[in-house]
């Protein structure tokens, strides 16, 4: 991958749309996140915020425009290549893996950087053998970087609320992304959580050295940590800029407050 | 070093070749429910890493057993006198070779069902590996060189050319080695993705997982060792006819995956057992059987969805060694 791409934007949307059947749920949106940078993305209920990580990671293809990540088109790839190319993801609703305990939910995420296969597996040589102490090793020191390591052994369905978000971000990071994608990562959690939520996303921009693009409707948590904003609305794009510039936006205010529909 | 896994493997085939010698002495009953037994435990544990631990529902199973039988007793049989001179007419190298070919002819099949089909989910691969089966059996019904309809007789077997001890060692070692290839597939962090494609196929694809992949690995694999499942069935039996591998055959395995809780390993070994073992006095009421099976599922997903065998919470840790 190409290290010289500090010029152009690590993530690039260019005009990109799509429809559903006759409902277009993403129009015409064109957006960056940089390298390293922390973006957030917002927008009333059903603005298209979602829909957007679901064309970002190669979930939807775009009906029309273009998205390049380090300047490679994403076009057509399915998921698991995007993921590959360094964009990992957590979902909106929690989507762990319930018969995998904590461990293997973030073990089977190293994947990507694992050299052996079914064969591997059969015969378990020193390579195997090695292979896997070094991912358990690497499995354990991330769980305890987020203070998970005490539940190892339990089943990833066990955890708190709070908990299982934390360890779906860490599952992100196994794949040892470039870019991390969090969908309403404060969503059911109490303001004290909040809190800890801001500081943990910060020291994984900083520790990981990642870009990071958040959707999220608490408005103190993107405000707060958010180098520069996106809004939706109705799946356009009406406003982008610092927190300061966007709490002043008239067309946001609008959004937001300026019709019959609260900020959820 | 060999790994702990592999001594296990290595150890329970010595005593398999140890156990081997008896099969000749022992009433031929007690062989044919033995070997009836093993014969399900390799079949059942392979549908489990298709059904079970990669969640792709499959009713495809008597299929590929019924590619395997009829590929190995070809070489036994149709092609058998220049096949056994071609390995001194040694059971013991012209077995294992035969089954070998049975396992291929199967991978084989189940990668070309595998490979279109498995980009369907839940039913609608049900529905197709149903159809595989059927198709296999119409192929099966209507070619001369397998027997038609008629079927394929004179496979050597313990009764008919003495093959006992043969039977009963590669039985016994295929067993062994099934169970071991499924356990260690599944616990690697390669493995775990089996795991994963079940519980959530989108989450595996954000993880940098190719879903279909894994798929098709388990469906190949599963199919190779029905595959060699059905070559020791036809050296048991001594006759293949295609109505033997019906629907009802592949309903029996999936019975023996659910019964033994889907994803387990000892559960689904002490299915398959059990219901080997209890089919024998369960002979006399013929097709009425199939009916003790369907309430026997029905009661069983009602009481004990997670398997009979299987405690309410399960732990998966750190690789053991």
């Amino acid at each position: 991958m190409s290290t010289t791409a500090s010029q152009s934007p690590l993530l690039e949307l260019d005009q990109v749309t799509i429809r559903f059947g006759g409902l277009t749920a993403v129009s015409e949106v064109s957006a960056t996140v940089g390298d390293q940078e922390l973006v957030g993305l917002i927008g009333p209920n059903g603005a298209g915020k979602t829909t957007m990580f679901n064309l970002i990671t190669g979930v939807y293809q775009p009906t029309g425009g273009s998205i390049r990540f380090g300047r490679q088109p994403t076009g057509g790839l399915r998921p698991y290549r995007l993921t590959e190319m360094g964009i990992a993801r957590t979902f909106q609703n929690i989507r762990l893996f319930p018969s995998l305990s904590v461990f293997d939910n973030v073990r089977v995420a190293f994947h990507l950087h694992l050299d052996h296969d079914a064969l591997h597996s059969l015969t378990r040589g020193p390579k195997f053998r090695g292979e896997e102490n070094r991912i358990r090793d690497q499995t354990r020191e991330l769980l305890a970087i987020f203070n998970l390591e005490r539940f190892e052994g339990a089943p990833s369905r066990s955890l708190s609320y709070g908990d299982q978000r934390r360890l779906e971000i860490v599952r992100a990071l196994a794949t040892r992304p470039r870019l991390l994608l969090l969908d309403e990562p404060a969503a059911g959690m109490n303001p004290s959580e909040k809190v800890d939520l801001m500081r943990l996303i910060q020291f994984v921009r900083e520790k990981f050295r990642l870009s990071i693009l958040l959707v999220e409707h608490d408005m103190k948590v993107v405000m707060g940590i958010c180098q520069r904003i996106h809004v939706l609305e109705y799946g356009r794009k009406i406003a982008e800029g610092t927190p300061e510039q966007i709490r002043s936006n008239p067309a946001v205010i609008a959004a937001y407050l300026g019709e019959e529909r609260t900020a959820a | 070093m060999i790994p702990v896994s592999q001594r296990w493997l290595l150890g329970s085939i010595l005593v398999a070749a140890a156990v081997a010698p008896i099969a000749g002495r022992i009433d031929s009953y007690v062989l044919d429910v033995l070997l009836g037994a093993t014969i399900n435990i390799t079949l059942a544990v392979s549908l489990n890493l298709i059904n079970g631990f990669t969640g792709q529902f499959s009713l495809g199973h008597a299929g590929f057993m019924a590619v395997g039988a009829y590929a190995s007793a070809l070489l036994t049989v149709a092609y058998g006198k220049s096949f056994g001179s071609l390995l001194g007419n040694q059971p013991f190298l012209m077995l294992p070779v035969a089954l070998l070919a049975g396992g291929l002819a199967a991978a084989v099949s189940g990668l070309l069902v595998g490979a279109p089909s498995l980009r369907l989910r839940g039913d609608y691969l049900a529905i197709v590996t149903l159809g595989f089966g059927e198709i296999i059996k119409v192929i099966l019904q209507n070619v001369p060189l397998l027997g038609g309809a008629l079927g394929l007789n004179g496979i050597p077997t313990p009764i008919n050319r003495g093959w006992a001890e043969p039977v009963l060692f590669f039985n016994l070692a295929t067993a062994c080695i099934t169970i071991y290839g499924v356990w260690a597939l599944v616990d690697s962090t390669f493995g775990r993705g089996f795991i994963a494609v079940a519980d959530d196929e989108v989450a595996t694809e954000a993880m940098g997982i190719n879903t279909t992949r894994y798929k098709i690995q388990a469906f190949v694999v599963g199919a190779f060792f029905a595959g060699v499942a059905g070559g020791l069935y036809a050296h048991l039996k001594g006759s293949l006819s295609p109505t033997g591998f019906d629907f009802n055959r592949s309903i029996e395995i999936v019975v023996m995956v659910i019964l033994g809780g889907m994803g387990r390993h000892i559960g689904v070994i002490a299915a398959a057992i059990l219901l080997t073992v209890v089919q024998e006095p369960l002979r006399k009421l013929g097709d009425w059987r199939m009916i003790l099976y369907a309430l026997l599922l029905i009661g069983l997903m009602l009481t004990r969805p997670q398997g009979l065998f299987t405690l309410p919470l399960r732990r998966r840790t750190a690789p053991a060694n």
